[in-house]
């Protein structure tokens, strides 16, 4: 059998039509897009109509985009960009608990800085409570973050409801002249290219998204940024990227960027549907044939490639290491993976009980995961799963 | 540095295929540590005679390097005399397992702990 790769939510492959699309950009198409030669030009070009194609696919303006080399420093440039640029006492900051680290650590740095910051906590599912938002907001809100899709259990959360409340907070600040901006941000990068996205219509001012997530290269993101938000760059330099961010622009990654997106939503419709029929058969078999497994997250507002599992009794990274050896790959919150012990945030922002955080798995599925491959990962984790019982001291009625 | 230790064979091996696995009916001496809230928990099971521990068994509930940890714990004991296995330490453990990452040493310290909670409750039950 070979390998089975559970973990598309970590990362992806890139796609070898992503790969052809980006092939000319290395050594034949190579030059700075900034030379004013005519081999610069074509550098330019491609540059451009590669942001054209991302924007027309976001429905956004091609000027709203800034390409960074990662969706951490999307997000960083997101936070401390606009922090940066707003002179103003007691800014506030609104972000969910189950954030990624990489939303959850720049809040955390700003908040070391003196701003102050609300973790919003979330239901049992993992959904974000809109009255718990609405009473969150001060006059000095200036940033609201709350990522699309969380990562580890898949909970979407409601976006247009979040945009609908931050637009009414604004309009309330214009009456009372409050010169305080408001800003909605959204970690994206689980999202884009999987589930429709409509930045417009829910009222998203910043979203973040990662190439590599949706079957492009690694080293590429974007930060989207609506006209007129003012923010402070990270990188100072040159004056790439209408002056937010210094650094030659890689043009294969963002080419290769625009490819994929291309490609995922060309296939979205059909890989949504697809995916959720074998998320759905996975679970089911999974929750069927283990005795003292559960599902983690929400039942139906989730990613439809996730399934966050946990089989009491067993820990969650002694799992993952019986499944690697049969070359089956996902990924675990579990505290003995991590340096501090404690299961991860999102597990425990659940509030579930230390047995159910401590055995959970994450499995995720992609482009490439098939029946067939379930079928013999199923089969593989029954086994695994019976074994380590046998191992473990924790004693629960299987 | 790396999270990986799939490459310590000694620690994959006492993993899949763990030592003197099990419970024990009427132990001399039983030793636990740990709870479901720090995600492990080990038994040990020990058989005295003489001073000498005669059997031993165990159940971790815990990662593979706590599994693997408490696996050649019991190898290392296995017809040792109580003396002699006061002088097993989780440095001695992390030495016969081999190299594993900083996070994970704490698993070969509560191994030697549900080994000295085990000999304890034997020493006490002696002494009553």
């Amino acid at each position: 059998m070979k390998k089975i790769y559970l973990d598309y939510s970590a990362t992806t492959p890139v796609d070898q039509r992503v790969m052809k699309s980006m092939q000319p950009y290395f050594s034949k198409i190579f030059a700075n897009a900034s030379s004013l030669h005519s081999a610069g030009k074509l550098a330019q070009e491609a540059l451009a109509d590669s942001r054209q194609k991302i924007a027309n696919l976001l429905g956004v303006s091609p000027e709203e985009i800034i390409f960074t080399a990662s969706g951490s420093e999307a997000n960083n440039l997101a936070f401390k960009g606009i922090f940066s640029a707003i002179d103003l006492p007691k800014k506030h900051i609104i972000i969910s608990s189950i954030e990624h680290s990489a939303v959850l650590n720049p809040a955390r740095f700003l908040e070391g800085q003196g701003e102050q910051v609300n973790y919003l906590d979330v239901s049992q599912e993992g959904i974000i409570d809109l009255e718990k938002l609405k009473n969150s907001l001060k006059p000095q809100t200036v940033l609201v973050s709350i990522m699309h899709a969380n990562n580890e259990m898949g909970a979407v959360q409601p976006l247009a409801e979040i945009g609908e409340i931050i637009k009414q907070e604004k309009e309330k600040r214009k009456k009372e002249k409050n010169n305080y901006p408001l800003y909605f941000h959204t970690d994206a990068v689980q999202t884009l290219g999987h589930l429709p996205f409509l930045a417009q219509k829910w009222g998203v001012d910043l979203f973040s998204g990662s190439a590599h997530k949706l079957y492009g290269p690694k080293g590429v993101g974007l930060l989207y940024l609506k006209k007129g938000i003012k923010i402070i760059p990270l990188l100072h330099g040159g004056s790439h990227e209408n002056e937010k961010r210094a650094s030659t622009e890689n043009i294969p990654g963002i080419v290769g960027f625009a490819r994929a997106l291309e490609l995922a939503y060309s296939e979205m419709d059909s890989e949504i549907k697809r995916l959720k029929e074998l998320r759905d058969y996975l679970i089911e078999n999974v929750l069927k044939k283990i005795e003292n497994s559960c599902l983690n997250g929400p039942k139906t507002q989730r990613l439809p490639n996730n399934a966050n599992l946990s089989f009491a009794g067993v820990e969650g990274e002694a799992l993952l290491m019986y499944l690697d050896r049969q070359q089956i790959y996902c990924s675990t919150g579990s505290a003995c993976s991590s340096a501090s012990l404690a299961p991860s945030h999102v597990l425990t922002a659940l509030n579930l009980p230390p047995k159910i955080s401590h055995s959970s798995l994450r499995f995720s599925l992609g482009r490439w995961t098939n029946k067939k491959e379930i079928d013999y990962f199923l089969e593989k984790l029954i086994l695994a799963v019976k074994k380590l019982r046998e191992i473990s001291a924790l004693k629960i009625n299987y | 540095m790396s999270n990986h230790f799939q490459d310590n064979d000694k620690i994959m091996d006492h993993f899949f295929n763990p030592r003197n696995l099990g419970t024990m009916k009427n132990p001399d001496a039983f030793g636990q540590v740990g709870n479901p809230r720090c995600g492990d928990i080990m038994h040990i099971y020990l058989k005295i005679d003489n001073d000498v521990i005669k059997d031993i068994k165990f159940q971790t509930y815990g990662c593979a390097v706590a599994i693997a940890s408490t696996s050649i714990l019991t190898e290392m004991v296995k017809g040792k005399t109580l003396s002699e296995t006061q002088k097993i330490s989780s440095q001695r453990i992390r030495e016969a397992l081999g190299e594993m990452p900083a996070y994970k040493q704490h698993c070969t310290v509560l191994a030697e702990q549900a080994l000295k909670k085990a000999i304890k409750d034997y020493q006490k039950d002696k002494n009553v």
